[in-house]
């Protein structure tokens, strides 16, 4: 377990670096090739050079580096990752000029809420489906089940999001409030966030977002069920006289969710960029809807440092998933 | 006289085709044989086949299915709903539903095919040469792999997309294949490493066949199976990915025409009651993304043994 552990750390430095300059690479060619972020701040009327020049170096972009294009800008890289072990990544200069850490913090418990949601949703749902597929292989439920997530899996989430706010909230809410249900009730189904209802009125958006994954799970469980039952311990707990209840439960199940918590930490990725899109369709004020504010507003440097932070959690998650995995499942740690 | 025999031998060849092919499939049944032959059997991909042949026919030939000129649009009857003359309505600016949405395949359809051309190719340049070469090579293409691996793929895009000043069909199929290559060249690099020990291989090696020859003639065909599947299959997510990227504002912009810019157009006045403003584009968009993986999971269920 240690030597796996420390291996996987050492693996983990490289891939962490390469995936900063990536990221660092592909906004330096933007500059490169689109022009100076701050000369275009101002349009027509360019303030005077000095001006201009005090502004580049407040934002670390008065390197000559940034005018010779395919240059990659090594030098820069080098002091941004040290920036970054500070804490700091970068200013706004469209956005209000703020740290970016300090909009990303204003905005991460609106994200984490959301996303705890379509996790739980997801998993919930999808491992109580795919088991109910996996015990009636090939019945009715099975091929529901089989229909209804290739379905999901086939709905581009912008599409599936679109849908579920113009005819599912927007009608039911206005049924409901036809019908003088509880206000709740209708506060749920809001087409848009609601700040009086933090938790409540995001909902809806979780489970969009956690819809297609919900698929995945769901079939993952299936398959990887359907795997374990016919293997010899469940036979032997069945030839003991044990329960079904307790054979499918307790043996078989928890062995096959193995598969389902490494595609949790997949997911996660899939989950930022689906945050993206759902913050964006429901006007959630998260860190989704500020990546898309940024994308719009041309703010490269929000850009560049709320996508490394990003990125940072998702690569950790992974790490601990990996990690995870390793100690439920002890036959990875040979290979 | 000397031609006379040759004459009546050559008829021969030329009738022999097609029992040599029946024999052929009875005697030994390759695995692709085999394959077609579980896939004729199903509905399904009929079902798929004749969605894909569609789409993809309106791509190409446009005008074969819409006689309308998309981009002949009166605002006078903007929004205006289905009426049996124009069964799929009026877009908010006045043109012709049937004739957008048909238009708007084109583009779709070119950046997935684009990119999942540009991906498969590279993806499978890296997993051959990670499995073929251990060592050194496959260290440090396996961690090159990681490091794209480690990008979300919606995010990445995005940002890509962002710094890029010119969106077409080449730079938004090149951001999706920049960000998509990793799982087959991972799926690669381990059919790669089954094959490469097996006795056959083995067996050329020992005949003097060079590298090349040997992943060329012998790893690349038994490894073939699961790539089409994926590439399938990808051919209908990039299609949603395209009409995604488009939807959030770094795809394709006006003048163009795309299934994405309708649905992102509809959206608003949807709200307002328009609906088929939203459906019938997200009906296509759904429809084509869903035949292209229904075709990939049938294909994996016919060729891919280890998913029987």
């Amino acid at each position: 377990m240690g030597r796996y552990l420390a291996r996987r750390l050492l693996q983990f430095i490289p891939v962490v670096i390469g995936t900063m300059f990536l990221l660092h690479y592909i906004t330096t060619l933007g500059i490169q090739f689109n022009g100076d972020p701050v000369r275009a701040l101002f349009g027509d009327r360019p303030p005077p050079a000095e001006v201009l020049e005090a502004i580049r170096a407040r934002y670390g972009l008065d390197n000559d580096c940034l005018n010779q294009r395919g240059n990659p800008c090594v030098g820069m890289f080098i002091d941004r990752v040290g920036q970054y072990l500070q804490g700091d990544f970068g200013q706004s200069i469209r956005m209000g000029d703020r740290p970016v850490t300090e909009i990303v913090l204003e905005r991460a418990p609106v994200t984490i809420r959301l996303t705890a949601i379509a996790i739980v949703f997801e998993t919930v749902v999808g491992i109580v489906i795919g088991v109910m597929a996996a015990l009636r292989k090939d019945k009715f439920v099975d091929n529901g089940v089989r229909i209804v997530t290739t379905l999901l899996i086939s709905t581009p989430i912008f599409v599936f999001g679109v849908l579920v706010q113009v005819f599912g909230a927007l009608a039911l809410r206005r049924w409901l409030l036809a019908n003088d249900a509880p206000d709740w009730t209708s506060d749920m189904f809001s087409p848009v966030y609601n700040v009086d209802n933090p938790w409540l009125s995001l909902v809806v958006p979780g489970i969009v977002l956690g819809a297609v994954s919900l698929a995945s799970i769901a079939r993952l469980t299936r398959t990887s069920l359907i795997e374990n039952l016919r293997a010899d311990y469940v036979r032997t707990a069945r030839a003991k006289g044990l329960p079904p209840r307790r054979t499918i439960g307790v043996h078989a199940l928890r062995n096959s969710l193995i598969p389902v918590v490494t595609y949790i930490g997949i997911d996660i990725g899939m989950l930022m960029g689906g945050a993206l899109i759902t913050e964006t369709i429901f006007s959630i004020p998260g860190i989704g809807q500020l990546v898309f504010l940024a994308v719009e507003f041309q703010d490269a440097l929000v850009i560049i440092g709320v996508v490394t932070l990003l990125v940072l959690v998702f690569l950790v998650a992974n790490l601990i998933v990996d990690v995870l995995y390793a100690v439920l499942d002890p036959r990875i740690r040979y290979d | 006289m000397t031609d006379a025999p040759a004459i009546t031998v050559q008829p021969e060849p030329d009738h022999q085709p097609p029992p040599r092919g029946d024999q052929k499939k009875e005697v030994s049944r390759s695995l692709w044989a085999d394959g077609w032959r579980e896939l004729r059997s199903k509905p399904l991909f009929w079902v798929s086949m004749v969605i894909v042949l569609a789409v993809s026919s309106m791509a190409v030939l446009p005008g074969l299915w819409a006689s309308g000129d998309p981009a002949q649009c009166l605002l006078a009857r903007g929004s205006q709903g289905p009426s049996s003359q124009h069964p799929f309505g009026y877009t908010f600016q006045g043109c012709d539903m049937w004739a957008a949405i048909v238009h708007g395949t084109s583009k779709s359809l070119a950046v997935a095919l684009l990119a999942t051309t540009l991906l498969t190719v590279f993806g499978m340049l890296v997993g051959t040469l990670a499995g073929y070469f251990p060592g050194i090579v496959d260290t440090l293409l396996s961690r090159f792999t990681d490091i794209f691996f480690g990008l979300p793929f919606l995010l990445g895009a995005v940002v890509f997309l962002a710094v890029v000043p010119v969106r077409n069909v080449w730079t938004i199929a090149a951001v999706i294949a920049i960000l998509g290559w990793t799982t087959i060249a991972r799926v690669m690099r381990g059919s790669v490493l089954a094959t490469k020990n097996k006795d056959f291989v083995e067996a050329a090696r020992a005949l003097g066949a060079s590298n090349a020859r040997v992943i060329l003639r012998h790893i690349l065909p038994n490894a073939m199976a699961p790539i089409i599947v994926l590439a399938t299959i990808y051919l209908g997510i990039y299609v949603g990915v395209e009409a995604t990227l488009t939807y959030l504002g770094v795809g394709f912009q006006r003048p163009n025409t795309t299934w994405g810019l309708l649905i992102a157009e509809g959206q608003p006045y949807a709200l307002q009651g328009s609906a088929h403003l939203l459906i019938f584009p997200c009906a296509f968009l759904v429809l084509t993304v869903l035949a292209f993986i229904m075709l990939g999971d049938l294909l994996r269920d016919a060729f891919d043994p280890r998913g029987r």
